[in-house]
């Protein structure tokens, strides 16, 4: 990360339109491109003014077509641009799947990195906020999935800059998800300027050493609250923001579970075939003798995010993850 | 009026080999050229059903029948142009200048296929039916941002034109106003489905009208009208007038893939019937006959020619016996990523145990 001088105080979705504005700065190759992108500002208002500051050749609005939107951007990557895609909600990109999964991310295989793809599509996930139906997946497990592609989550304003520079300065495709519960939940410290993260490296929360905790996005803040919780009962957790989903840090990973023999995976994402399956793999991989107890995973159900009126019910909630932290301790 | 009327069905000379009408395409020393790239392409695709049969290549999807929109479409693109083929389009792409070697070593299970010569920009073949007009419309669409006179042709079936990517394609191109041909191959049959069932329209030409672009529908067994149709669409694009859609009305000979029986969903002597009334070559030896420009001696050296090249390429394909497995790992993305790296390192740390 480069030194920055000034911070500025502002929310995660002030932060993403920071980045966006920095690099459409930084570098003529860069393009948003997206559905109300434009004069709009984009749904959430991540693109705002924009398109004012940079026209309509560098913020584009585009036909309401995903598969059209990420297909047309790949040959936008092939051919010497850094397409940022907005796709409106995670819910919204299964059209365009069939273009992530059989050429974004196989292009430079294929053609031995004669052509790269380096697309960033940038996607508001996850429940909490009483969106409508179909607007509230969590469905990163599919993405995390799919060999040439980096998955990120950031779950702060100060993260979500420097990640999703990082993303756009990617050289391959970058999925860049962004919790919408955490869109304007609280304004943060965001470094003025260009300044980057690297991608791959998970973020120490809180420094403990009874349990680890592992949580990205909106579960972020539920494993902070869960750890301050715990502490008041003697137990001090290590809450690790894994930032990163694909590839996962597996040093910070490791050197947390060994240090505390027990490990609470938190996501919202249905269960089953979840990252919290592939966190369990590198801590059995890395650091199955250190253990003291099983790992437990606080997820959602395997079952559709449920409307509204349910989704407390569905979200890993302090409670729940208060509850799995003592059962990992007195087990 | 139907509205297909308004698309009939363009030939500047027809099966007899008598020209039409004038046009300055229509010339003996074009018909040559044709004829040569067009006789070696028929060569190269019974070589490869050939090789598919002795075990020497994989899966193979022939398109012999169908060289004229191919070769005709091809040679109206220059050096910097985008092709964007599909399995079936290698006719396209060697007369384009892909590797006759790495064409063959894709169909031979060998990655390094894909990769086209330097300085050509050939795609390596859509497998996803329809998803590479995506692509052929965004990279036109960075050559008009880059205020290049470069453009984009994409091959594809009739069978894509039911699938969104067709759509989304051809609209994007025509929002942006974006230089890109879209080169519909239409040879009747989407492996087995035939046009009635893929389309309620008499023609995929009249598609074109949805998307306010110009459309035509070419006798795709006529090399100079397809060649004057593209020629016409590559100017359009080049000069920032935006895309076309072009419809070749072909037929395969004969099946899908090398894996397929067509004889289970057509009758397989209307193919005989075509070769012998509408062949694609026969119709330019019949030009050139009609033109006294014939010379079977020429003949006899073009044939030669062509079977020299191929077996040179065969020849170079056989020498990779399959692909070095570190290609496997070192493209799958442009940094180190651990997951692939350590893969890699246990991959070859077991190879090695083994042997």
């Amino acid at each position: 990360m480069s030194i920055a001088v000034n911070m500025k105080k502002m929310t995660m979705v002030q932060a993403i339109t920071e980045a966006l504005k920095v690099m459409l700065e930084e570098d003529e190759s860069t393009l948003v491109i997206g559905e109300d992108v434009g004069r709009n500002g984009g749904v959430f208002r991540a693109t705002n003014g924009l398109f004012e500051l940079f026209g309509d050749e560098r913020v584009i609005d585009t036909p309401l077509a995903e598969s059209g939107l990420i297909g047309t951007s790949i040959g936008l990557a092939m051919n010497g641009f850094k397409p940022v895609v907005e796709i409106q909600f995670l819910g919204f990109i299964y059209p365009g799947f069939n273009q992530l999964i059989t050429h974004a991310t196989r292009i430079r295989t294929r053609t031995q990195s004669r052509y790269t793809v380096p697309l960033t599509i940038r996607v508001p996930y996850g429940a909490g906020v009483r969106a409508p139906e179909i607007h509230s997946d969590s469905t990163e497990a599919l993405f995390t999935h799919i060999p040439g592609l980096k998955v990120v989550v950031p779950s702060t304003p100060h993260d979500a800059k420097g990640l999703l520079i990082s993303s756009i300065k990617d050289p391959d495709p970058v999925l860049f998800l962004e919790p919408m519960k955490m869109y304007r939940s609280g304004k943060g410290d965001v470094p003025t300027g260009s300044y980057t993260i690297p991608l791959g490296k998970a973020f120490r929360r809180r420094k403990g050493e009874d349990v680890s905790i592992f949580a990205w996005g909106a579960m972020v803040r539920v494993a902070e609250k869960a750890a301050e919780t715990a502490a008041k009962n003697g137990i001090e957790c290590d809450v690790i923001d894994l930032r990163t989903l694909y590839p996962l840090d597996k040093e910070m990973i490791a050197e947390s579970v060994q240090k505390t023999g027990r490990a609470v995976i938190i996501h919202e994402a249905p269960s089953s075939g979840g990252v919290g399956s592939e966190v369990i793999t590198i801590i059995n991989d890395t650091s199955f003798l250190y253990m003291k107890a099983p790992i437990k995973k606080v997820t959602g159900y395997d079952t559709p995010v449920p409307l509204f009126t349910l989704e407390d019910d569905y979200l890993p909630d302090e409670k729940k993850v208060v509850r799995a932290i003592e059962e990992t301790v007195r087990f | 009026m139907d509205i297909s009327d308004q698309f009939p069905l363009v030939q500047l000379v027809d099966g007899e080999g008598k020209q039409c009408e004038e046009n300055s395409h229509v010339t003996v020393e074009n018909a040559k050229r044709f004829y040569e790239h067009m006789t070696f392409s028929r060569l190269f695709d019974q070589k490869a059903v050939n090789l598919q049969r002795q075990g020497r290549i994989g899966t193979y999807a022939p398109f012999e029948g169908q060289e004229a929109s191919q070769i005709g479409s091809a040679l109206a693109l220059e050096d910097g142009d985008w092709m964007f083929p599909t399995y079936r389009d290698h006719a396209a792409t060697a007369a384009f200048g892909h590797s006759l070697e790495n064409i063959f070593l894709y169909w031979k299970g060998c990655i390094e296929g894909c990769v086209p010569p330097p300085g050509k920009h050939i795609f390596p073949p859509s497998v996803p039916i329809a998803s590479q007009i995506l692509h052929a419309t965004g990279t036109a669409w960075a050559e008009k941002k880059k205020g290049s006179d470069r453009v984009s042709l994409v091959y594809f079936g009739d069978g894509a034109t039911s699938e969104g990517d067709f759509h989304e394609g051809l609209n994007f191109a025509s929002v942006f106003q974006i230089p890109v041909v879209f080169l519909n191959q239409n040879n009747g049959y989407a492996i087995s489905v035939p046009l009635e069932r893929q389309m309620n329209t008499k023609t995929i030409a009249q598609k074109s009208l949805a998307y306010d672009m110009p459309g035509v529908r070419v006798d795709g067994n006529d090399v100079f009208a397809v060649y004057n149709e593209t020629m016409k669409a590559v100017e359009r694009a080049r000069s920032g007038n935006g895309p076309t859609l072009i419809e070749a009305v072909t037929w395969r000979y004969g099946a899908h893939t090398t894996t397929d029986e067509p004889s289970k969903y057509r009758d397989q002597s209307e193919s005989e019937r075509r070769r012998e009334r509408d062949d694609p070559i026969t119709r330019i030896e019949r030009f050139l006959k009609a033109n006294d420009a014939f010379d079977p001696e020429w003949e006899i050296k073009v044939k030669t020619n062509a079977e020299k090249r191929l077996n040179e390429a065969v020849s170079e394909m056989e020498k990779t016996h399959k692909s070095d497995a570190a290609l496997m790992f070192d493209h799958v993305f442009g940094t180190e990523v651990w997951p692939v790296q350590e893969q890699k390192q246990r991959f070859f740390h077991e190879g090695s145990e083994k042997a």
